[in-house]
């Protein structure tokens, strides 16, 4: 599929981009600049339990699989 | 055999913290009730899940986790009898903090009277650039055996493997991004062993005959996501996610999310999602002859068609001043109803010419009631 191929590749540039340039960029948060980050209205997958069960019901009925999960970062917001 | 894709169902479990690296998962008791109804289904069962760490290094967790199923799908009714059936899903892991990394290792068994499914699942996910960024890999291997019940000489394996990876970054005080990607290997028999297809007779008519899938299925899906933090404290989380597999199947979906607290206690959950996904190139709602080519399937699984989700929750948390082993309490209750529209599976319970029946289509509410313990 000609689109799913052109947006991955734009996105491996754009991740390769971004983690040469890392090298260079200072980290630009502070651990006391996260606390939003850390609100629990932020994790968005904060019950796994019953999170799991909905990719269970989604998966069981569509081809589509892989690539599950919750945006989340190093924040430490558990 | 209601469902054969129990290998994610613990990666799912393991993923919500793949990406919060540095941090072990709190200690906490779950208790889930779940139920699906809809298209002639009913499944439900609970659902229990229980976490423990030590010396903030270790933590442990195990899940126990069953369906009873009551089935007379449409699949079934046009070429089988109604059944009731359970699966159950037992699943431990331990993960072990080390640093700014976490590694994850854990075990699944599903079984069902004519299914069995064990894997395993290894992450470590790693913080750098000022606990920013968070890089997740991971790797499951599982093994399936099929059988057919009423039929003690068949019995068929698969083996399954996927290798994932994921980048989570902080963009700015309020917006958190993460890319995933996982690819996923089967090996094996990958069919449905009572289900058939139907193809044309030549009195005008039709009849079935079983289906073929190949013996070999690679897929690659690859997801963005998006966390921002509103002015009024909330989370907007977005989500996009497109896939597609060697058996010409491709498919995408996006979901908007809100988490809205009221007071101190009380929080208000909505979510939309909209799903699409192309059929498999040896799909077919009707072939036009018998053994028309090598791999045929009529499982609208394998359709072309699209769904839609629309849910709301609703949760409340409270704590006690004398309550001394037990940090705090939770209830929460969710509601989702699912909208599923076919292009080209069409309802053969409707007698008229074949291959001009009304397109399929159903509607099914999912019910999920947590009650959770923190410790």
């Amino acid at each position: 599929m000609k689109t799913v191929g052109t947006i991955r590749i734009a996105g491996l540039i754009l991740l390769l981009a971004f983690t040469a340039s890392g090298c260079a960029v200072r980290p630009w948060l502070k651990p006391y600049d996260r606390a939003r980050l850390a609100d629990p209205v932020m994790n968005v997958s904060a019950h796994p339990i019953a999170e799991s069960y909905m990719g269970h019901v989604h998966q069981a009925r569509e081809s589509m699989r892989g690539a599950e999960g919750s945006a989340g970062g190093g924040c430490g917001c558990n | 055999m209601q469902l054969m894709r129990t290998l994610s169902v613990a990666l799912l479990l393991g993923a919500s913290t793949l990406l919060q690296a540095s941090v072990l998962p709190e200690d906490r008791l779950d208790v889930l009730y779940h139920q699906y109804e809809g298209g002639g289904m009913k499944i439900n069962g609970p659902s229990v899940l229980v976490r423990k760490s030590f010396a903030d290094k270790v933590a442990v967790h195990a899940n126990y986790y069953v369906d009873e199923v009551s089935a007379a799908s449409i699949d079934v009714l046009v070429s089988a009898s109604p059944y009731s059936e359970e699966r159950t899903e037992k699943s431990v892991g331990v993960d072990y903090l080390h640093g700014k990394a976490i590694y994850s290792l854990s075990y699944a068994n599903s079984e069902e009277n004519d299914f069995e499914a064990n894997s395993v699942h290894f992450d470590m996910s790693q913080d750098f650039f000022g606990d920013l960024t968070t890089l997740s890999l991971g790797y499951s291997k599982g093994w399936d055996e099929v059988f057919r019940t009423g039929d003690n000489s068949f019995a068929e394996e698969a083996d399954r493997q996927h290798f994932r990876i994921n980048l989570s970054q902080i963009l700015t005080r309020n917006l958190m991004a993460s890319l995933g990607h996982e690819l996923i290997t089967d090996e094996g028999y990958l069919n449905n062993p009572y289900r058939s297809v139907r193809y044309l007779t030549s009195g005008g008519s039709y009849s079935f005959e079983p289906e073929r899938y190949p013996e070999t299925r690679t897929s690659e899906a690859t997801s963005l996501r998006l966390s921002y933090y509103l002015p009024w404290r909330a989370g907007l989380h977005g989500e996009y996610r497109i896939y597609d597999d060697s058996w010409g199947i491709d498919a995408s979906s996006w979901q908007v999310k809100l988490i809205q607290p009221l007071g101190s206690n009380w929080t208000l959950e909505g979510r939309y999602r909209a799903y699409q996904q192309g059929d498999a190139d040896f799909y077919a709602d009707l072939f036009p002859f018998q053994n028309a080519q090598n791999f045929l399937a009529r499982d609208k699984e394998l359709s072309e068609f699209s769904s839609t989700v629309v849910g709301l929750g609703i949760g409340f948390e409270f704590s006690k001043p004398n309550w001394e082993t037990i940090d705090r309490a939770g209830l929460n209750l969710w509601v989702d109803r699912f909208s599923f529209d076919y292009d080209n599976y069409r309802d053969i319970r409707v007698d008229t010419t074949p291959g001009t029946e009304p397109l399929y289509s159903f509607d099914a509410t999912v019910t999920r009631l947590l009650f959770t313990l923190w410790y």
